[in-house]
């Protein structure tokens, strides 16, 4: 007998509710069987805690007197240039946004110590931030200079908002040049050194509902140590990337777009973040509850590390010059042993995604919820399936002239 | 016999001293270099592994400090910020010297100090400062 969300809202309201974590429901499954495991268990939770880099805020600073338009104009915050392109007192600061005077790269590898992901930080944590503004002046909004300490109480809106979060799945990815390089996937040895994945695997949101059944438009979500919502399929969204038999994408698949006020979120949860040679960015906390509705939503959460595959991507190389090579393909429970072969070599591995932080994050969600403090939401449209045909596709490039 | 790791420091005027070759020579010690620097005020600084005889290290230490140079243990130079510290694993693999492991059941990274050699590249692996260098 299918299940509803409002049936299990209401369980939840009368603290009757059965909730699991991702690992804790694969156990259930295996000693109870499916059937009585989609009986007994209500909600599944899952979570994430890694490195997110199409990230960022927007706020409304309130006006100062005499008015000042800063859309249009220039902002700083902590000297890291914010987005002024909107109206006179809303500014979004981007995760990966730098200092005008960071070295960056000049001498290699750059060090980052300061953008986007700290300001973020900084802000939720409470800190007061330096604001620096000007602006081109105009008869209603004659102020063109401002320099104030802001604190993210004194905000009008604070708003987490994020276009690409929450990865299906990713990469592995290795170095087979003879140099030390410096990537998103974190600082890569020479000649398969190491390999770097990044996901929480059997607790990653969308590895749990593959085809996204149950995570939509409107899904009430744990964000950044506070309550958010997914709002779009993230950018770069892939819901036809390869799969294997059990519906799980062995490559990078779908993503999610989330949003949530980040003036109850928590700096622990919201990590500014370096990577070195490569920026700043920001790692994100996002746990996000299945409903069980049926056996096939039960199926799908039960998936476990050995039945989750990535492939084996080479970053000096294949990956810069945009070629899609595989150097093979291993499962999470690989990864997570330490160490995998590529290539007949013994590589060790490192997650950039921290699997401990997962668990607290989904056991946190799961008290939530027992508590009665937290109600699962019924997306209001569903993201693009592979039905869809929707593909991330490359830049098609036309030179100008 | 012991072996240690140590990080000494050299007063601007003992930085063109044979010093290093006198414990070799008249206190039998052999050595490691593990880091060799001249800071910008001319005040040199070594992380070295040490090994000998007992006695002989016991005199060794004697005689630095007697010289004027700072002796002081490496275990206390590198240290995981555990409050930072997201336990996500990156460090792992790049540690040469196996000082930094995942925790098999609870997935955690360990730091074991006393493995270390403060070649210092988890400090800037790290993507979240955690490890900091107190030279």
């Amino acid at each position: 007998m299918a299940k509803s969300i409002e049936e299990i809202n209401e369980k939840i309201k009368q603290g009757k509710v059965v909730v699991a974590t991702a690992e804790e429901i694969t156990d259930i499954v295996d000693k109870k069987g499916l059937k009585e495991a989609t009986e007994t268990v209500d909600v599944v939770t899952t979570a994430t805690f890694g490195p997110m880099c199409s990230s960022g805020a927007y706020f409304n600073i309130g006006h100062a007197k005499p008015k000042m338009k800063l859309g249009g104009g220039r902002a700083y915050l902590n000297d890291v240039p914010v987005y002024a392109g909107f109206a006179a007192v809303d500014v979004y600061i981007g995760a990966t946004a730098l200092p005008d005077d960071d070295p960056r790269n000049k001498v290699f590898p750059g060090e980052f110590k300061y953008g986007g992901g700290h300001v973020i930080e900084d802000l939720v944590a409470g800190k007061d931030l330096k604001l620096a503004a000007t602006a081109y002046g105009t008869d209603c909004y004659p102020r063109k200079k401002l320099e104030t300490w802001i604190n993210i109480k004194d905000l009008n809106e604070a708003v987490l908002f994020n276009p690409r979060n929450v990865y299906q799945n990713y990469n592995v990815a290795v170095n087979l040049s003879d140099k030390v390089i410096y990537t998103y996937m974190g600082v890569l040895k020479p000649e398969l050194g190491n390999a770097n994945y990044c996901s929480a695997g059997q607790l990653s949101p969308l590895l749990n509902d593959p085809y996204y059944k149950t995570i939509g438009i409107g899904t009430r979500i744990f964000l950044g140590g506070g309550v958010g919502y997914v709002v779009w399929q993230g950018t770069q969204h892939n819901p036809t990337v390869k799969r294997k038999d059990n519906g799980v994408p062995q490559a990078p698949g779908g993503t999610l777009a989330v949003l949530g006020d980040l003036k109850q979120m928590k700096s622990e949860w919201l990590v500014g973040t370096t990577m070195q040679g490569y920026g700043v960015t920001l790692t994100v906390a996002i746990g996000i509850p299945i409903p069980i509705l049926n056996e096939e939503i039960c199926r799908y959460t039960a998936v476990r590390d050995e039945e989750i595959w990535a492939q084996i991507v080479d970053y000096s190389e294949a990956y810069p010059q945009g070629k899609k090579e595989s150097l093979g393909e291993v499962n999470y429970t690989q990864l997570k042993s330490g160490e995998i072969t590529v290539r007949k070599k013994k590589v060790r591995t490192g997650n950039l995604s921290s699997y401990p932080r997962a668990v607290e994050i989904a056991s946190t969600l799961k008290e939530w919820i027992e508590k009665g403090d937290f109600l699962l939401s019924e997306p209001v449209a569903y993201l693009p399936g592979p039905e869809t045909g929707y593909t991330f596709k490359p830049l098609k490039e036309r030179p100008i002239a | 016999m012991i072996s240690r790791r140590i990080v000494l420091r050299f007063p601007h005027r003992l930085v063109d001293q044979p010093i290093v070759c006198k414990l070799v020579k008249d206190y039998d010690l052999e050595f490691n270099i593990l880091k060799a620097y001249v800071t910008p005020r001319e005040e040199g600084l070594l992380v070295l592994e040490l090994s000998g005889g007992d006695k002989n290290y016991e005199r060794g230490m004697r005689y630095l400090r007697g010289v004027g140079v700072k002796v002081q243990p490496l275990s206390q130079d590198i240290i995981r910020n555990e409050r930072r510290c997201t336990d996500c694993g990156v460090c792992v693999p790049i540690c040469p010297s196996g000082a930094l492991v995942v925790e098999p059941l609870t997935r955690k990274v360990q730091f074991y100090d006393n493995k270390c050699i403060a070649c210092e590249l988890c400090i800037k692996a790290c993507p979240v400062q955690a490890m900091e260098v107190h030279f």
